[in-house]
């Protein structure tokens, strides 16, 4: 959308969603009459970004990245360790229980699997319309049954088929359905998380426009998490790619998918198979050695130093931090950052 | 049991070639008829790719092939799976679990749940040598450590005693794939091999697959929804929807000129790396309930190119071009459209 890309371009108003420093550590545990805390599980590990209204921010990155911790933060699910989350201008991570219910109808959430994320035992109805029961001050009771309908409308279900249950859907109905909920609130904030990932190919498409006419409709803005890149570049205006934890490199989609600078974007890029034949013979490849490395001990320096190609010394003693380094116009986080078109081999 | 040395004299036909298969699911709700006349062939040092979403009948066609489909509830009512020549279908028990493993072997989607957690990855390969081939343990042993290595495992012999949970999940994939290769089986089929791993570690299999075809010569089914996979290293394609044949051709006319609506609808819809694409074009509704199927060709309800005759009359598999294959009374028209 060419529309995302004046808006990462154009004097931004204030941003809706403010993230600084922001940590999610778990700790590692033995015993249980005398616990002592053996380490901790860095699942997030100092993330900071904005989000302006009707934006759409992409995160990607691969299993073990710490993307849906940050996603649960986000909303509210998980407590951070340290940093802050500003809606509004307002730090979410220290709001007692009445304020965060409050804040949550702001920031909403799409998950990733229609089939667990539903209850089954409630209709479409019900789930819908679940928000207004939790939050009762937002609409009077007898609108409930009219806004669900239009919610469902607005989604593209049939508003008859309220008194349906999950099962009766398909998957690509069901994240419809999962969706309709997320808006019940009009929330300006929707943390999608992998939302298409559980989805045919055929059906992923459709979902995705979607959620575009969604964002244009109701001025929402996203963040977006996906381990696919393709998708991520379709819908997002800005990206960052995350790795053991944290951000490696941020960016405008041109920014990071013609001129990636870390050496982790460029393997991720370069890794993702291209959907044409044509060329596949003289296209070169960037395979990384071995896999993501536990966020329980992460490499000391550079994490991704382990499977870097361009590791030195210097990479194992001190931590790259995510700047704009010479050469580029977008933050990297490595010490020999270098630009190049991974597309193109 | 001559079938087992895997060269039998002076057969010239194809590898493998299933022919006008026929699945079918006997549950309580009907018959599911997973798998509709559906025809293919794969010769040595040949990837085929058979490309389809959930409920196609790919997965189905797969176990037919390895004869690890649970009957019942499903019941194959026609057509043939010739190895070498010989009807799998025919076979006895034992005669078949003598090809598998040595003339066909099959890799899944979640490595950790095909291998068992109680015994080692090592015990678990040597498994092979010493049930096919009658190997005692020590040697059993060696070799299984060798298929490591060859799978590129690091450090492979003091990894050799430990249990699948310990390894990760693009590791574990390499254990299966050195147990699929372990008897130097003639097909290999790859049903969704990297469908459950990050992009990074799924190049690198697609990488491992590719050099072990192009040492040993096997023939390759792989089976697959990610068109990006089946472009890179496919040689030719079967699509599939709703458990029939929908498109057979060569990978390049596939993605560069599809001759079915559904082939061109998937290629429309999928986003791309290299550019940033506006509205997505969608297949519109829903793949069928297979329990009831649409009258007519399967794909009508969503098709574009559509016209009265679509809804009654199921279209055969029609000659496009040589050695390709369209189910759309309308391939022409599809041939020429060029509106993307």
């Amino acid at each position: 959308m060419t529309q995302g890309d004046d808006r990462a371009t154009r004097p931004q108003a204030e941003p809706i969603l403010e993230v600084r420093d922001l940590v999610k550590h778990y700790p590692l545990t033995q015993g249980v009459v005398f616990r002592r805390e053996l380490g901790a599980v860095q699942a997030v590990d100092g993330v900071s970004f904005d989000l302006h209204p009707g934006e759409t921010l992409g995160v990607v990155g691969e299993s073990g990245s710490g993307k849906s911790t940050l996603a649960k933060m986000l909303i509210g699910l998980e407590r951070p360790t340290s940093g802050s989350i500003k809606v509004h201008g307002k730090d979410i991570t220290s709001l007692n229980r009445r304020e965060s219910k409050r804040m949550r109808r702001d920031i909403q959430m799409i998950f990733q699997d229609p089939y667990t994320s539903l209850n089954p035992r409630m209709t479409v109805g019900d789930i819908v319309r679940e928000p207004f029961a939790i939050h009762s001050d937002v609409l009077p009771s007898d609108q409930h049954r009219g806004r669900v309908q239009e919610l469902l409308d607005v989604v593209g279900l049939n508003p008859d088929h309220i008194n349906r249950y999950p099962h009766q859907f398909s998957g690509g109905q069901r994240q419809r359905i999962g969706i309709a909920r997320a808006l019940a609130l009009r929330p300006s904030i929707l943390v999608c998380d992998e939302p298409v990932s559980a989805l045919d190919v055929s059906i992923q498409a459709q979902v995705i426009n979607l959620l575009e006419e969604l964002q244009s409709e109701f001025g929402l803005a996203y963040v977006f998490i996906a381990h696919d890149l393709s998708v991520v570049r379709h819908i997002s205006a800005r990206v960052a790619v995350m790795y053991l934890g944290r951000f490696v490199e941020k960016g405008s989609d041109t920014e990071i998918y013609e001129h990636a600078s870390h050496p982790y974007t460029q393997a991720l890029i370069s890794a993702v198979p291209n959907p044409t034949p044509v060329g596949r013979e003289s296209r070169q490849r960037i395979f990384l050695s071995g896999d993501i490395p536990s966020p329980a001990d992460p490499p000391s320096g550079c994490r991704f130093r382990t499977r870097c190609w361009k590791a030195e010394d210097l990479c194992r003693s001190q931590d790259p931090e995510l700047v704009t380094r010479p050469g580029s116009t977008h933050p990297s986080a490595c010490h020999f950052a270098e630009e190049r078109n991974a597309l193109s081999g | 049991m001559t079938l087992q040395n895997g060269d039998s004299g002076d057969y010239s036909g194809p590898l493998l070639e299933v022919e006008h298969l026929e699945v079918e699911f006997h549950t309580r709700a009907g018959i599911v008829k997973a798998v509709n006349d559906v025809s293919f062939t794969v010769d040595s040092r040949e990837t085929l790719a058979v490309l389809g979403e959930s409920g196609s009948g790919k997965s189905v066609t797969a176990q037919t092939i390895m004869g690890i489909l649970d009957m019942p509830p499903a019941v194959i009512t026609g057509g043939a799976v010739r190895f070498r020549g010989t009807d799998l279908l025919t076979l006895s028990e034992p005669q078949r679990r003598a090809i598998r493993g040595q003339g066909i072997s099959i890799i899944f989607q979640d490595a950790l749940s095909a291998l068992n957690p109680v015994f080692s990855v090592g015990w678990q390969i040597a498994e092979m040598f010493r049930v096919h081939r009658g190997m005692s343990r020590k040697d059993a042993r060696k070799r299984a450590i060798e298929l490591m290595e060859r799978v590129h495992i690091p450090a492979a012999a003091q990894r050799v005693d430990d249990f699948p949970h310990q390894f990760s999940g693009g590791m574990r994939q390499r254990i299966m794939i050195a147990m699929a290769i372990a008897l130097d089986p003639d097909v290999l089929i790859a049903d969704e091999p990297t469908t459950a791993l990050d992009v990074t570690v799924q190049a690198q299999i697609m990488e491992l697959l590719g050099e072990i075809q192009r040492d040993s010569g096997m023939g390759m089914i792989l089976i697959t929804h990610d068109l990006g996979v089946v472009a890179d290293i496919a040689d030719r394609t079967t699509v599939m929807y709703a458990g029939r044949v929908m498109e057979q051709a060569g990978v390049f006319e596939t993605y560069q000129a599809p001759a079915h609506p559904y082939t061109k609808g998937l290629l429309d819809s999928i986003p791309r790396l290299d550019q940033k694409g506006g509205v997505l074009h969608t297949i519109t509704g829903t793949p069928p309930d297979l329990l009831d199927t649409p009258s007519g060709c399967v794909f009508h309800p969503r098709c574009r190119f559509r016209k009265d005759d679509c809804l009654t009359q199921a279209p055969p598999l029609y000659e496009v071009g040589e050695g390709r294959t369209s189910a759309c009374h309308y391939y022409p028209e599809v041939l020429d459209d060029a509106g993307r």
